[in-house]
């Protein structure tokens, strides 16, 4: 049975739905009003608040630690600077992701990670021969993302510290209604946004505060329903939906490398040892059998199609998230995993793994939809992900734009 | 050699500009003048109080067609609409009628005053969009025109034909109702519940000068209903950063294909050289030359004004004086500093999150119109209002808030005239005010700034003729191939070179941007998707 998170008291009043779904171990709220898209809105207009618990989080500490990390990812975690949090992933011996998540160096050997799937084991078998601390403080810490144009002046208000300065894919400390925080400018939205990180027993303090400096700024409680429509459109790839972790896989065909899922520029091959880099050589030399795409699907196709049995084109309000077959010229040539309409930018989009060659931006794919219980294609033209992006993801008031920042 | 443009489109309204973009878009080297220093014309956003960005008139996005979201690109250019989610009615016994997206809570809602309504309800709105789908081609093509002989012509009103045909005997009997009855009695046909009729009924009267009884008034609500068959597009919605943000990202669009783009350029006259339109004069007495002049102002202030009557026919003359201006609505903004709070429903936000109507019932709007009718603005108006504040931050300071008020009525002709508007604008900001706060107590408390657009102001300060929002009535009598008179509904006008994109033409009416991308169309010679 799914737990409560620290913040399940707050999260469980507002949610008027019962709208609930179970993530890592948690109940974690699907929308908390019948329908997201006001939520939705809110990330894109003013600013979300969204409850991240349920991430792993794990401290690595102690003088080996920059080695160690250095070996078990594929990114070069020693080129962090001391409060810069870099996005990668992490693979096995072949070179076949396993999972995919966040580093922050805090200090020169202080690091916190963060991963989708429990990682502890993985890391502390890795950890021999290096002189580190692994600690899961996965349950230690609660965690909020407070997403959106206006998280910014939120946090500002809330916060002790200049966290309006913070650039992005970086982290600092502060205080928050009294309490010791831990705040990175990241986040899965693909918008300026913000996560805090704060010791579980002050869970509801910092939650209070931030609901308080939300008002005047059109926050809402933002549930994984509006999420996952802000992170299609954002291009951001979810384990065990776009792609799987090669633990979990069966067979070898559900692997992926980093490289096939579009997390290629987070991989370092210009260093020494680390796990999956003989393989990860290999296959950059001979070239990926898989891609990850977007795709922005016809709609006057799609609409043809509704009209050809008298109806109005429907669409599903919220992301879907059932792979469904990928087509040229006759062929399958791969699978869409996710996607969403996207109301701001009033496209149909999908991510897909489709055979590399076929990878191109502005290449014309077709995608299988179902109208009226018919199977049917409609053309769909690949794009390079992020579809959203706006500059105030990355920009920072008052100072250059942070050349050091993240890629994605 | 002067410089000579493809064409110069008069007024940097969002169909002047969508019709620059098209012809851009095609090559053409266009030119945009607008007389005042900020474009978008009656989708305009200002900052008329520091810190509170007014979406001065028109407040709301309806039917900004999607082939034209998706043609220019425009969420690429700052397009972004934030869906409507509530229609509220306060009223003052009771919490009033919120209808929200989600139909049961609807149901529950529209319950408490009919249980036969609140079943009935989905059925008309599954009524209307089935209809709707008939109407929908009529306003994305150009009219069809039963006086024209011309095998295109004809084919397109076979085509109509065919899907009036297509429709069912049942829907054929509806449609032909929505065409000639009021808004009131059709809906009566449907509902028993004032509280639901009443809000229901305004969309029919909406800047035309007519009351929720007249008949023809009942087609419009029809419109409501557009939105629902683009499928994933929504019908109404909020501009982020006000409406004047369609119009800009238009503007860019625009620019983006290469038009060019001029402010506080008043165009004079249309240059006429052999009958035929050769370019413009400006205010300050320069001249530009173009191959073609688009006018996106409205028909009155085109032929009577830049063209003059002396180019034109006595009889085209007198067919563009009968076309009915005729203002009914004005506009009051306010800038305040809290939420207002409805006695009626002082808990929570969520249904201030869409538009709220003050129309308590049916007789209370006939009595609105009754006023107005004998030339006197509303006591206690129809309004419309809606908080854009809420849902998109940054038109107002942290908690502060602007409020948009639509106003109807408020007739263009006053009985001692219209230049009497000025002495009575505060009077009827008054009105309005009164009449929101007799709902939203301690409103007036919070005002930090109002600004009151009569009629007259719009006229004035807009351009737009007797301070009408849609260059002429969308009454039945000047729609589709008689706006905006007959045999000139296809955007071209007797004067040769001359063109016209406003909302005085085919289909007129809202943010739509379909008359100046179907003109845009008729210029270039191509077909309508």
């Amino acid at each position: 049975m799914p737990l409560p998170t620290p913040f399940h008291p707050r999260t469980s009043a507002l949610c008027t739905s019962l709208r609930w779904k179970e993530w890592a171990g948690y109940h974690a709220v699907c929308s908390y009003d019948t329908c997201h898209e006001p939520e939705y809105m809110a990330v894109r207009h003013s600013a979300g608040l969204l409850d991240v618990t349920p991430l792993y989080k794990f401290d690595v500490r102690g003088p080996g630690a920059t080695d160690f990390l250095c070996y078990v990812t594929a990114r070069n975690v020693a080129k962090l600077k001391i409060g810069q949090v870099g996005y990668g992933c992490w693979c096995d011996e072949d070179g076949k992701v396993l999972d995919d998540g966040t580093v922050t160096r805090w200090d020169e050997n202080d690091y916190r990670v963060t991963s989708a799937d429990p990682s502890f084991a993985w890391l502390s078998r890795h950890a021999r021969g290096f002189d580190v601390a692994i600690e899961d403080v996965s349950e230690d810490l609660a965690a909020l993302a407070l997403q959106g144009p206006t998280s910014r002046a939120i946090l500002e208000d809330a916060c002790d510290g200049d966290v309006g300065a913070l650039p992005f894919f970086r982290a600092m400390r502060a205080r928050l209604g009294g309490v010791d925080i831990d705040v990175t400018r990241t986040g899965y939205t693909g918008d300026l946004g913000y996560e805090v990180w704060i010791p579980r027993e002050h869970a509801l303090t910092v939650y209070d505060a931030l609901t308080e400096a939300g008002r005047p700024h059109g926050m809402l409680p933002m549930g994984l329903d509006a999420l996952d429509v802000c992170r299609v459109e954002a291009g951001f790839i979810l384990i065990g939906v776009d792609y799987f972790s090669a633990r979990r896989c069966l067979i070898e065909a559900q692997k992926s490398s980093p490289f096939e899922i579009g997390l290629g520029w987070t991989v370092h091959l210009k260093r020494d040892n680390f796990i999956g880099r003989d393989a990860l050589l290999a296959e950059k030399r001979a070239g990926s059998t898989w891609a990850l795409v977007g795709l922005e699907i016809d709609w006057e196709e799609l609409e043809h199609l509704f009209d050809a049995h008298g109806l109005p084109p429907q669409l599903p309000t919220s992301a879907w998230r059932t792979a469904v077959p990928v087509h040229t010229g006759g062929q399958q040539v791969g699978r869409a995993t996710s996607g969403a309409w996207s109301p701001l930018l009033k496209q149909n989009l999908a991510l897909a793994s489709v055979e590399s060659r076929h990878s191109a931006p502005g290449t014309r794919l077709a995608i299988e939809v179902t109208v009226e219980f018919e199977r049917k294609l409609v053309s769909a033209t690949v794009r390079k992900p992020p579809f959203f992006d706006p500059e105030r993801k990355r920009s920072t008031p008052a100072s250059q734009p942070s050349s050091a920042g993240e890629h994605s | 050699m002067a410089e000579r443009w493809d064409a110069i489109v008069v007024g940097g309204g969002h169909n002047g500009l969508v019709c620059a973009a098209y012809l851009a878009k095609a090559g053409k080297k266009v030119l945009v003048l607008e007389r005042r220093d900020v474009l978008g014309g009656a989708a305009v956003s200002e900052e008329v109080y520091p810190g509170f960005t007014y979406s001065v008139c028109s407040y709301v996005v309806s039917l900004l067609r999607p082939w034209i979201i998706r043609d220019l690109q425009l969420p690429r250019f700052g397009l972004s609409i934030i869906p409507l989610e509530c229609a509220f009615l306060p009223t003052h016994e009771g919490p009033g009628l919120a209808r929200w997206g989600d139909a049961e809570r609807t149901r529950r809602e529209i319950a408490r005053f009919s249980a036969k309504d609140a079943e009935v309800y989905p059925e008309f709105g599954k009524t209307m969009v089935q209809m709707a789908r008939f109407v929908k081609p009529l306003i994305d093509a150009p009219a069809p025109d039963p006086l024209s002989l011309r095998p295109g012509r004809l084919a397109e009103l076979m085509r109509h034909g065919q899907r009036l045909r297509e429709l069912s005997q049942e829907h054929q009997a509806q449609l032909s109702k929505m065409m000639t009855m009021s808004a009131a009695d059709y809906l009566d046909e449907w509902f028993e519940s004032d509280v639901l009729k009443a809000p229901m009924s305004v969309s029919g009267i909406i800047g035309t000068f007519l009351g929720v009884r007249s008949p023809g008034t009942a087609y419009v609500l029809l419109h409501h209903y557009m939105g629902e068959i683009d499928g994933a597009f929504r019908s109404w919605g909020f501009s982020k950063g006000g409406t004047g943000q369609v119009s800009l990202s238009i503007a860019r669009a625009a620019q983006h294909f290469g038009a060019e783009i001029r402010t506080g350029v008043g165009v004079e006259q249309v240059r006429m050289a052999g009958g035929r339109a050769t370019g413009v004069v400006l205010a300050n007495g320069d001249e530009l030359d173009a191959s073609a002049v688009v006018s996106g102002v409205d028909p009155h202030r085109t032929f009577l004004g830049l063209v003059g009557e002396d180019h034109l026919s006595e009889d085209f003359v007198s067919q563009i004086r009968r076309y009915k201006l005729r203002g009914s609505s004005g506009k009051v903004n306010l800038a305040v500093d809290r939420l207002p709070v409805f006695a009626c429903r002082p808990e929570g936000d969520a249904h201030l999150r869409g538009d709220v109507a003050i129309a308590p019932s049916i007789e209370y709007l006939e009595r609105a119109y009754d006023e107005a009718k004998y030339g006197d603005f509303s006591k206690r108006p129809y309004l419309n209002v809606v908080i854009p504040s809420l849902v998109d931050p940054s038109v107002a300071p942290p908690g502060k808030h602007v409020i948009s008020c639509f106003v109807q009525y408020a007739p263009y002709n006053l009985k001692e005239g219209a230049h009497t508007w000025p002495d009575r604008r505060e009077a009827f900001g008054d009105a309005v005010v009164d009449t929101l706060a007799e709902y939203a107590p301690g409103l007036k408390e919070s005002i930090l700034h109002r600004q009151v657009l009569t009629p007259w102001d719009l006229e004035q300060e807009f351009g737009l003729t007797e301070g009408n929002i849609f260059h002429g009535e969308l009454s039945l009598e000047q729609l589709a191939f008689q706006r905006p008179a007959a045999g000139w509904a296809h955007y071209k006008t007797p004067v040769r070179d001359l063109w016209m994109c406003g909302s005085g033409t085919h289909p007129g009416g809202g943010i739509m941007g379909a008359s100046g991308a179907l003109a845009a169309r008729a210029m270039l010679g191509t077909r309508a998707s």
